[in-house]
């Protein structure tokens, strides 16, 4: 039975829409996929000697004095991104299968994933040095048997705790509250979790611990789905009570009004889209990292620079990237009504462009490391309405996959980033305001530099018809693809 | 109102679809019946501009659909859900395809006041949203939604598949008021003969993307097509 399960499993996967494109296409995820791996078990094996260089007296310490970020990450990503693979069970249940076969299979494909399999890359390759290094085999294959059971445990607590994403806040919060906690020397958790896990490795009988749990959490699973199998229970798509509401603010907009309410009521009311406005925040806070000065290689100007982009660009690079294909459920609509191109591209620029004035002002926070700081934050943002708006409405009309709004995340992560025309004005995107601000800082000074970067923004500004009706040419012309291709939804 | 010259729509050599000529008068209401794969879907999107046409044109008021968008302002469709947007309550969507289509909010609260009968309750004040509805009151919206604005062709693809028998009369009886004003060209395609029989003053039917009957209904009209599509 399980033999037939996984060729249809195998079918899913290379018949997906993602994945039938091209031979071009399914190379470049081939590779992709190989330097993953390739990367992660070059970490693997690595982390002992970087580890003890770095000043670690006992690198496998390290990595149990930190294993409870590790595992408490890995948690918070599942309940976002790993989605439950119950969908396609549906025709099987009317078949001659036993209940307890299907939610073995349920089980054993939720099991089978990237989320699960990643870590193998790291641990694997780490316990191997291990033993190289003349640790105790047997406590060795304890400690790894041990990480992995507690790997696998959240892969069962992400099922039991399904749909409950505001548990990713928790999370966030979680860590943010023991990270600064312990960053700033009041309260370390990790000296307690650290007794823990190095447990699983200095005794024998430590390891059961976690091995227990992942039974417990296992059978909790099992009868989970067993009991809840039912079209109008487990497998039922949740429905919400839905509010029509009106944006009456948004009028002022004039005709394009019309669109900008249907975007924000898009944004809100899926899944998928949410995420737009979750990176957006991700990326606000991701310049801590370079403007606290905590990190001494990003501690240059290029990479302050390369931060200041990235800060203010969080949604409209998230969202940009798929215009038109967030509307591409309903695109054959949207080609028939009576909607002008060039009206249609300017409200999802005005779009990126609130977003983007309203990060600028949350990063207002960003005046603590300085006014010189914010000063190039609000360069960069201009640059970013100014030009990268642009680019991104450019790119996204050659992304041509469809979009499914009730998904989280897309198999295979979309193929979007490996379209040619997209890497190169992707990288654009970076690369040109950079090299702006190191023309002006290394001639002139940091003020020069910043005029530089906000001048070429307004300079673009300038250009926003002759761009929108450009782009609106480029619409036109993928029209009967772009239709084409939505098609093919998974 | 529509006229069609030589069209042709080829897929890797196979032709699915072949009209020399075909002219819709204005005011007329069209049916149009075939198997599945006779081309009646393809002959929609092609009206639509939503596939190229691989040879020859459609015109919809001396405007060519593939060469200007000058026809989008007074044609309205339903084909599928991909004509619905999911995330939105019905009313939203009504509202929505109104301001596309000029007209305001009481306009379309008339018209959803009109209909009432034919949402049966189902749809209006549910707190639903479309995606959540179920494939026969999608439809309904989607049908009610292609009559706003005052459009002068209104094309519905299987409008009664997925339909229950009540709503189905409903709607025969909002399709032929709509012809009967004269100023409104309808189309319609439909698996069931009866149903296009009664609702259309003209029937053509497809066979393997080519035109095999063009007949102005009558009452042996069903029975003909009948016979015809009895194998």
């Amino acid at each position: 039975m399980f033999k037939k399960f996984i060729k249809l499993e195998w079918k899913a996967f290379t018949r997906s829409a993602a994945f039938s494109t091209n031979l071009v296409v399914k190379i470049i995820v081939l590779l992709y996929a190989i330097m993953m791996a390739f990367f992660l078990l070059l970490l693997g094996t690595g982390a002992f000697s970087i580890l003890k260089k770095a000043g670690a007296s006992d690198p496998m310490l390290w990595v149990n004095k930190y294993l409870i970020y590790y595992i408490i990450v890995d948690l918070g990503i599942r309940i976002v991104f790993q989605n439950i693979p119950v969908s396609n069970i549906k025709p099987l249940l009317t078949l001659n299968i036993k209940k307890k076969t299907i939610v073995n299979f349920i089980i054993g494909k939720s099991m089978a994933t990237f989320f699960n399999i990643i870590h193998a890359f790291f641990f694997v390759p780490f316990s191997i040095v291990l033993l190289v290094k003349g640790y105790n085999p047997v406590n060795v294959v304890l400690w790894h048997v041990a990480i992995m059971a507690l790997v696998y445990s959240n892969n069962f607590l992400n099922i039991l705790l399904e749909g409950k994403n505001w548990l990713f806040a928790v999370f966030i919060v979680l860590l943010a509250t023991f990270g600064s906690l312990q960053y700033y020397g009041y309260f370390d958790i990790t000296t307690y979790t650290e007794v823990f896990f190095t447990s699983l490795y200095s005794t024998y009988f430590m390891a059961l611990l976690p091995i227990a749990l992942l039974v417990i959490v296992w059978r909790a699973t099992f009868k989970f789905f067993y009991e809840y199998m039912f079209l109008d229970a487990g497998l039922k798509t949740k429905e919400e009570e839905a509010r029509t509401e009106n944006y009456a603010w948004l009028d002022q907009f004039g005709s394009m009004s019309t669109y900008l309410k249907n975007d924000l009521k898009l944004i809100l009311r899926n899944k998928r889209a949410k995420m737009t406005v979750i990176s957006s925040v991700l990326f606000l806070f991701y310049g801590l990292l370079f403007f606290s000065n905590s990190i001494e290689v990003y501690n240059t100007p290029t990479w302050k620079m390369f931060a200041a982009i990235m800060l203010t660009s969080g949604f409209m690079f998230t969202f940009g990237q798929f215009v038109p294909s967030w509307d591409s459920s309903y695109y054959p609509l949207m080609m028939s009504q009576n909607i002008p191109y060039r009206e249609y591209i300017a409200s999802k620029w005005w779009l990126m462009v609130i977003a983007t004035v309203i990060t600028t002002v949350l990063a207002s926070f960003y005046l603590y490391f300085g006014v010189d700081v914010y000063l190039m934050i609000l360069a960069c943002a201009v640059y970013n309405i100014g030009i990268n708006a642009y680019m991104v409405l450019l790119s996204g009309a050659f992304v041509k996959t469809p979009v499914d709004l009730t998904k989280a995340r897309q198999a295979m992560g979309g193929k979007k980033s490996f379209n040619p025309k997209m890497i190169l004005l992707g990288i654009s995107k970076l690369i040109i305001p950079i090299a702006l601000y190191a023309v002006g800082h290394y001639i002139f000074n940091d003020t020069i530099a910043y005029i530089l970067i906000a001048g070429t923004g307004i300079i673009g500004l300038l250009f926003r018809n002759f761009v929108f009706n450009q782009i609106a040419k480029l619409y036109k012309s993928e029209k009967y693809d772009t239709l084409a291709a939505y098609k093919q939804v998974n | 109102m529509i006229k069609v010259s030589n069209l042709q729509k080829t897929y890797n050599n196979t032709t699915v679809l072949n009209i020399p000529e075909l002219e819709i008068p204005k005011g007329e209401s069209f049916g149009l019946v075939g198997n599945n794969g006779a081309g009646k879907t393809t002959f929609f999107s092609l009206l639509l501009d939503l596939i190229r046409p691989t040879q020859g044109n459609i015109t919809l008021n001396n405007i060519r659909v593939d060469e200007s968008e000058g026809w989008k302002p007074f044609t309205s469709a339903f084909i599928d859900d991909s004509f619905l947007i999911g995330y939105l309550t019905p009313e939203e969507y009504f509202y929505f395809i109104g301001e596309l289509r000029g007209w305001n909010k009481a306009d379309v609260d008339a018209l959803l006041e009109k209909h009432e009968d034919f949402f049966n309750g189902e749809i209006l004040k549910r707190k639903k949203y479309l995606r959540d509805l179920s494939k026969g009151n999608q439809k309904k919206v989607g049908i009610v939604a292609a009559l706003i604005g005052n459009p002068e062709v209104v094309i519905l693809d299987e409008p009664f598949a997925n339909l229950d028998p009540t709503t189905q009369i409903r709607l025969k009886r909002i399709i032929k008021e709509l012809a009967e004003d004269g100023n409104t060209t309808v189309l319609v395609s439909s698996h069931d003969l009866a149903h296009t029989t009664e609702v259309s003053n003209r029937i053509v039917a497809l066979h393997k993307g080519e035109i095999v009957k063009d007949i102005k209904t009558s009452q042996e009209t069903l029975q003909e097509l009948e016979a015809f599509f009895a194998v």
